[in-house]
């Protein structure tokens, strides 16, 4: 995909719309993963919440995980976002808004994740970051 | 600080990798033969939950779920993302390898950057350490190892 005709489609109202409607997706999907990994975090790993080891003990994480309140938010933004994207489809092509909402939330979740998770993102997970952003619209090609 | 994976940590890396793209594809193919879905048939949506492709794809969804937020509770969410991106990937190569779709020269361009970026995250620490906080080193105790 070219940039020059991205650049200069964003000049019409149209395209302004659906950019619009893209970027609200992306904002959601990346709100919900973060507020998700930070109920995560927060939790620490799920094996040591286990109350006993048959399938009874999975009863202890998923009481944790149902309870905090960060989860319940983050899962109402995908839930949003779900929904954002299934308005988005009815004005923009999939072929446009798939790769694009992807790649958005790629990058977003990235910076998010450096200034609110205080995650390490290093060089390596920069470069991680560029290259799955542009993969994931190669393939969509 | 490098934290190592235990097997079962890759194994869940995995699951998050496979049933996400297996489960999009079964249900892409249920509602495939379901048909277009609009607001004034919404009850199709209802006649779909009895289609075996979707019921199928949502239990496989709900593992991904499950699985995606205990990959979360040990590392970093620009560690896991990478791997969710790898299932784009095996999407592409069913299709190709299962599907004998035919896949163009930019989707395996595609193909070989994913890979390319999980081999770089991959090469990293999976959580990071936060020394100057007491209160997160607390949080971070139980992690990773």
């Amino acid at each position: 995909m070219s940039s020059i005709p991205i650049a200069a489609s964003l000049l019409t109202p149209p395209a302004f719309r659906e950019w619009t409607c893209i970027l609200g997706v992306a904002l959601l999907a990346i709100s919900g993963e973060c507020l998700i990994a930070a109920a995560m975090r927060r939790l620490g790993d799920l094996d040591q919440l286990r109350t006993s080891p048959g399938l009874r003990g999975y009863l202890g994480p998923i009481r944790a995980v149902l309870s905090s309140p960060l989860f319940l938010i983050g899962a109402l933004c995908m839930a949003l976002n779900f929904f954002a994207l299934l308005f988005t489809l009815s004005i923009v092509d999939l072929s446009l808004a798939a790769p694009a909402t992807a790649s958005l939330t790629y990058i977003g979740n990235a910076v998010a994740a450096k200034t609110f998770l205080k995650e390490n993102v290093d060089r390596r997970r920069w470069l991680a970051v560029l290259f799955v952003a542009v993969g994931v619209v190669l393939l969509a090609k | 600080m490098t934290h190592r994976l235990k097997p079962s940590q890759y194994a869940i890396l995995v699951t998050v990798m496979l049933t996400a793209s297996v489960g999009d594809t079964l249900l892409s193919r249920g509602m495939a033969q379901i048909g277009p879905v609009d607001l004034h048939h919404l009850p199709l949506l209802f006649h779909a939950l009895g289609n075996p492709y979707i019921i199928s794809g949502i239990i496989l969804l709900i593992g991904f779920f499950a699985s995606y937020m205990t990959a979360l509770s040990w590392a970093d969410l620009t560690f896991v993302m990478p791997a969710t991106a790898f299932g784009y990937v095996v999407v592409a190569l069913l299709s190709r390898f299962w599907l004998h779709e035919h896949l163009s020269l930019y989707r395996w361009a595609g193909i070989l950057l994913i890979v390319c970026a999980v081999g770089f995250v991959a090469g990293g620490p999976s959580r990071t350490e936060h020394p100057t906080h007491p209160d997160l080193d607390l949080m971070d105790s139980g992690a990773g190892r």
